[in-house]
């Protein structure tokens, strides 16, 4: 399919392909089964200008937006979702301080986050609080000159190894989800700790953990836009990012579907390759119509947020809930057609079905998203009438 | 620091033809790479920039082509480039090549150092490097596979021998030629390549070096290449047969005979 991208567009994809290719592809497999986070990978990622991609020029990036931010998400993603979710984390966690921080802020902070110096980190999620993320009970309680933090937040993305944390915690426990309000949390504040290392099924060597905040002070300026906004801001910030995750499943997906091609093209049984019979010929051409159906879904919402519209929540949720179920599709049919070797752990398949339930469920279930689609759907209706 | 770094493209392939009349391999037509060792020269090149400051010029001689050569080392990290093209600098041996570039070098003064891979992979010869210094009359080290310091005129290197390694110190401005063990060449940036694409690649020809045309090229080449041939696959076999005894006998006999024992 023709999609129509700038020249800029293009390189950026190139060169995300190339990094894949030759600095990702040799060690995929032992950063899966380490489960260690691939800082190396981070430092090509960095060195390669890709942290620029989605900043504004005028803090070092190269001014692009969701769009080149799902490129790169994509091709790295097509050879490890686990190195893709680390660098989209990244964005995810530096999207509000681009929105809503103060001139200073995006000053301080971005032409780090932009150089790869520095990752980030986006923390919402609490044992108690997940689907229904108003919930949280982390509190920020004002004090003389900032802010005390208390409270655990738990499955953090890039949690221990970013620098720089967007923590959304209740200035106002008794206003609920009204009260609660985003800071900008440094690696190494006093009273911040990391605690449990999860182990996962899948993306595994990306890093998920608990971040503690004990009496952990912040000083005033750390607040993001103004207190009381942290759950509107964190609503519209997933909106921005969810094509992102879409991204991620059709890189997935493209990377299942090339392994799939290429094994049932060397594979014989009844004296012919796999590919010529029928049965599996079905298989692969549902597996890249919706494939397709879902890449051009992930970059018309991507182009959607990127044109400046007020409110894309329901494009961008449609564009992660097809795209991952496409994907966890997708990587479950191609383990089915490379049968025994499919299972097993020398051949990639198996990985890419692990790494691709997680986009089921990560950045908003696909039910709790479905929910918010349907409501717009029943909205617009009732605007007509 | 001004440094220079010497990049060479060669075939990608193994599969070339030669020219019959110059005995010079035919470069039209094949796809070039950059000579895997010049790509450490390069790095070493935009590491030592971003330790001690200063600019790195890339410098190769060919054919227009290598123009895309050009672009991509500047999309990995040099300031500049420059190409030495003209038709009388083809068909040059290694003390044409060396001339030429050290007069280009020449042209660029004033620099501290000359960074080269340690041969091509195409001739193979790893001459020019050493052709070059003695060239430029400044000192040489080969097959470096570490840069220890920099320091007032000064440059500490680890060169590889056949058995461990020497540390050289030596006065710059010098020429080295490096190793593959000396780096991990990096991958372009997005900034490199958008630098590249606008960048100007000056090509400097025989009037711009002002250089006589007998002194480069062909012309200028002291050695000729005579045949060029792919080595014939000659394998035979005799089967000894008899008894066992008759058998280590004859073959004791061959061997002797061969002066293998």
């Amino acid at each position: 399919m023709e999609y129509f991208f700038t020249e800029q567009q293009n390189t950026i994809r190139e060169l995300a392909r190339r990094i894949a290719e030759e600095r990702i592809l040799p060690v995929r497999t032992e950063l899966d089964q380490k489960g260690e986070f691939p800082w190396s990978i981070m430092k090509d990622l960095a060195d390669a200008d890709m942290f620029r991609a989605f900043i504004p020029e005028e803090y070092d990036g190269l001014g692009g937006g969701c769009m080149e931010l799902c490129l790169v998400v994509e091709e790295l993603s097509r050879v490890c979702s686990a190195v893709a979710v680390s660098y989209a984390a990244s964005a995810l966690g530096c999207f509000t301080l681009m929105e809503y921080g103060s001139e200073e802020q995006k000053r301080k902070y971005l032409p780090d986050i932009a150089a790869g110096k520095k990752l980030t980190a986006f923390a919402l999620t609490e044992s108690t609080a997940g689907s229904d993320a108003s919930a949280i009970k982390t509190t920020a309680e004002k004090v003389d000159g900032g802010y005390l933090i208390n409270g655990t937040k738990q499955y953090i993305t890039n949690g221990g190894e970013a620098e720089i944390y967007t923590v959304i915690a209740l200035t106002d426990k008794s206003r609920g989800a009204r009260g609660a309000s985003a800071f900008i949390v440094e690696k190494d504040t006093e009273g911040f700790s990391f605690g449990k290392k999860e182990d996962k099924m899948g993306i595994r060597s990306s890093s998920t953990r608990e971040l503690i905040f004990r009496n952990c002070f912040v000083p005033e300026e750390n607040l993001m836009g103004k207190p009381g906004l942290g759950f509107i801001m964190t609503m519209k910030l997933l909106d921005r990012s969810r094509p992102g995750i879409g991204a991620q499943a059709v890189g997935l997906g493209q990377g299942a579907l090339e392994v799939a091609v290429d094994y049932t093209r060397q594979r014989v049984q009844f004296g012919h390759p796999l590919i010529s019979l029928p049965v599996v010929q079905d298989i692969l051409a549902d597996m890249a119509t919706q494939l397709e159906a879902s890449r051009a879904l992930v970059y018309a919402a991507a182009r959607t947020v990127d044109s400046g519209v007020k409110s894309f929540t329901e494009e961008s949720a449609m564009a992660k809930v097809f795209a991952s179920d496409v994907a966890m599709k997708i990587t479950t049919d191609a383990v089915q057609i490379c049968g025994g070797a499919g299972y097993m752990r020398d051949y990639p398949v198996e990985k890419m079905m692990r790494d691709a339930k997680i986009t089921q469920i990560y950045e908003g279930s696909n039910q709790v998203l479905r929910n918010a689609i349907a409501i717009e759907v029943r909205k617009r209706k009732a605007r007509r009438t | 620091m001004n440094l220079i770094v010497c990049l060479k493209q060669v075939p990608g392939t193994t599969k070339v033809t030669i020219d019959p009349q110059t005995n010079t391999l035919i470069r039209q037509g094949i796809e070039n790479i950059i000579n895997p060792f010049d790509a450490y020269a390069l790095e070493e090149g935009v590491r030592l920039r971003e330790q001690h400051g200063g600019k790195v010029t890339a410098l190769s001689m060919g054919p227009l082509q290598a123009k895309k050569m050009m672009r991509d080392a500047i999309s990995v990290g040099a300031d500049e480039a420059v190409l030495l093209s003209d038709c009388a600098f083809a068909g040059a041996d290694t003390w044409a090549t060396a001339y030429t570039i050290a007069q280009a070098i020449d042209r660029l003064k004033p620099y501290d150092l000359v960074i080269c891979g340690r041969q091509t992979i195409d001739g193979d010869t790893g001459q020019v490097a050493p052709e070059l210094a003695a060239m430029l009359d400044v000192p040489f080290v080969a097959c470096v596979s570490q840069v220890e310091d920099i320091n007032d005129g000064v440059i500490r290197v680890k060169r590889m021998v056949d058995e461990g390694y020497e540390v050289i110190e030596t006065s710059l401005p010098a020429v080295i030629s490096v190793v593959k063990e000396i780096n991990v060449p990096r991958l372009p940036s997005l900034r490199g390549l958008t630098r590249a694409k606008i960048a100007t690649i000056p090509v400097w020809t025989v009037g711009e070096l002002g250089v006589d045309e007998s002194a480069v090229g062909l012309a200028g080449s002291f050695t000729k290449v005579i045949k060029v041939f792919f080595p014939q696959r000659i394998s035979q076999a005799e089967m000894l047969s008899g008894d066992l005894e008759n058998q280590v006998a004859t073959l004791v006999n061959r061997l002797k005979e061969n002066k293998l024992i």
